[in-house]
């Protein structure tokens, strides 16, 4: 009977690699993270609810949950670019430029802070236009969107990219031939097999920036109630002594990202489970 | 709706793909463009759509000139070998989708093209998958849907880009001969390509050879599997053995039902070979011989010949060719 539950594979290790699987989930993600609520335990509930509704707190989750949405969504939206250039034409130092997309995973977040807030100051090269236009770039929210910018940039452009490169170009000659339009072909044919990937790499790239601390630090200028993001209050919070307050507003980041996310991903899975009926 | 092609070339940057190419096709003909791979009939089928640009030449529909007009004004059918069905819509909204996409003066309306689409569907024997997706079908039935498609639009002419290399052989010749019937019900004006000689033959009214960028030979099937215009046509259009007499010096094509095998002959003519391959699964019974100077001699008989002349494989018989491809001259 054992026999027939049980599916052979060529490559055995389903029990060890599951094992393996749970334990390091649990090592690396599980146990640290019910430290917080185990911390946050410590502290009563109206201290947590005093902690985590504080003015300044409440300005910082708005700021952080706005800018990342922003910066996600101007990614979406040059990122889909980016990707379609990439696969889409060919042109000179295309693997450079392929290669580049990545630069911002490798690139140690501070560094980029603050060279984005050298760049983007009021004397810097760039923040010098800004600022002639009267426009306050770095040490302001906007800032705060191009370090975003910056941080996220890959991971649309790469969910987009191979999806992009399994649509073979006979889906649009067929389209074409059908009798519709460049924009018909797009919007009808192209962008709904296109869109849960997009989703995915925007939703990547908000978690990212929702988590992001090393570059947002040096280019937004911390100002409490304007510029201030949550992981620098709960840093502020820590330098305090005030521990359990720290992981208070921790769980509240936590748990609203992880219903985010969840929200974003069972949109996806609503959405591709009609386009990508592959496997149907 | 005629076709005509007016001294059409095309190259891919070094290589020539189309040479000059001049053709006409009839109104309500079903034309095979056939070659071997890289013999330019795909790309000529995709400059007679639209799809591809000419470099030179012109291209007239019914007269009407349309060098300079773009796949999606021309009113051409087009149907894929991989399909290209759009795989995010079901089977109803992509036979749909050519009469959405019509602009809103000349579209019709939600309940007319739902009426269209199941009509379509009645045609190819699918009504059923309506609401299925693509992925849910089987290669066949995906073109057919595909074939409905591009139906939908009523368009002037069809085009198939090997609409049948992509399936198995037996799927392969029921949609063959449904194509024909198909064709012989609407009449539209058709053309496929194909590298299959035995598709070619069998489904169209008259076949294009093409062999790198060149019409090698334009004629009916009959035509060009019995008198074709010189030794690549004859190569291949099918098995052919290139026989050396014994006699004279001379070397013809025969064709493998071509040639009589006997136990003893004093024809000159015939030679003797050693059958080393021989199998008489089928209508036909097929072999190989080895002859003089090693010369392989390809040979089919009917089961009765077969069984007539008890033959084995390793045995050694005369085979001497009754007819030659051409038939005008005799040995």
């Amino acid at each position: 009977m054992q026999n027939k539950s049980r599916r052979r594979t060529i490559l055995p290790g389903f029990g060890l690699s599951l094992g393996y699987t749970m334990m390091y989930l649990g090592l690396v993600v599980i146990v640290p993270l019910s430290m917080l609520f185990f911390k946050t335990s410590s502290m009563g509930f109206s201290a947590f609810w005093e902690a985590t509704t504080a003015p300044r707190a409440l300005a910082s989750y708005r700021l952080s949950f706005g800018v990342a949405f922003l910066s996600a969504l101007i990614n979406a939206f040059f990122g889909f670019i980016v990707a379609w250039v990439l696969v889409r034409y060919e042109f000179p130092f295309k693997k450079i430029i392929n290669v580049l997309i990545d630069l911002p995973f490798a690139l140690p977040t501070a560094v980029a802070g603050i060279a984005l807030a050298t760049l983007y100051s009021p004397s810097g090269w760039v923040g010098q236009f800004f600022d002639k236009l009267d426009i306050q770039s770095a040490y302001s929210p906007l800032g705060i969107v191009i370090a975003l910018t910056f941080i996220g940039l890959p991971f649309v452009v790469r969910t987009v990219q191979p999806v992009l490169e399994s649509i073979e170009s006979e889906i649009e000659e067929a389209a074409a031939s059908l009798g519709a339009n460049r924009w018909q072909t797009f919007r009808a044919v192209l962008f709904p097999v296109l869109f849960p990937s997009l989703l995915t790499g925007f939703t990547l790239a908000f978690s990212r920036a929702l988590g992001e601390y090393g570059s947002v630090v040096f280019i937004s200028g911390n100002m409490p109630f304007k510029t201030e993001i949550p992981p620098l209050l709960i840093m502020t919070k820590l330098e305090q002594y005030d521990y359990s307050g720290a992981a208070a507003i921790a769980i509240v980041m936590l748990l609203t990202s992880l219903l985010l996310l969840l929200t974003i991903n069972l949109l996806n899975r609503h959405v591709s489970r009609r386009v990508n009926d592959e496997l149907a | 709706m005629s076709i005509e092609i007016k001294s059409v070339s095309k190259s891919f940057g070094e290589f020539e793909s189309l040479k000059s190419i001049d053709l006409v096709i009839e109104t309500g003909e079903l034309l095979a463009l056939l070659g071997p791979s890289g013999s330019g009939k795909t790309t000529l089928l995709r400059i007679i759509a639209g799809l591809e640009s000419a470099d030179s030449g012109q291209i007239y529909f019914s007269g009407e000139n349309l060098i300079d007009t773009g796949a999606k004004d021309r009113q051409v059918g087009f149907v894929f070998q991989h399909y290209a069905l759009f795989r995010h819509m079901t089977v109803f909204d992509n036979i749909a989708f050519g009469l959405r996409v019509k602009p809103k003066a000349v579209r019709l309306s939600e309940a007319k093209i739902k009426e269209k689409v199941s009509e379509l569907l009645s045609l190819i024997h699918l009504d059923w998958v309506a609401d299925r997706f693509p992925s849910q079908l089987s290669g066949g039935q995906r073109q057919r849907i595909a074939l409905a498609r591009a139906l939908a639009v009523e368009p002037r002419i069809l085009l198939l880009d090997e609409p049948f290399g992509a399936l198995d052989s037996k799927v392969r010749k029921e949609l063959r001969q449904w194509l024909r019937r198909f064709h012989h019900d609407l009449k539209i004006t058709t053309i496929f390509v194909t590298h299959d000689q035995e598709e070619a033959l069998e489904v169209s009214d008259r076949v294009v050879v093409l062999n790198k960028g060149e019409i090698e030979q334009v004629g009916t099937p009959e035509e060009v599997y019995h008198r074709p215009a010189n030794s690549f046509v004859a190569e291949f259009l099918g098995d052919v053995t290139l026989f050396r007499g014994r006699v004279d010096d001379q070397s013809v094509y025969v064709r493998p039902h071509q040639f009589e095998v006997m136990h003893v002959s004093d024809d000159p003519h015939a030679v003797h070979a050693e059958i080393i391959f021989l199998n008489p699964a089928g209508p036909l019974v097929k072999m190989e011989l080895s002859g003089p100077d090693e010369q392989l001699i390809q040979v089919s008989l009917s089961q009765s010949e077969y069984a007539e002349l008890k033959l084995k494989k390793g045995e050694k018989v005369y085979v001497r060719p009754k007819e030659v491809i051409g038939g005008d001259y005799c040995i």
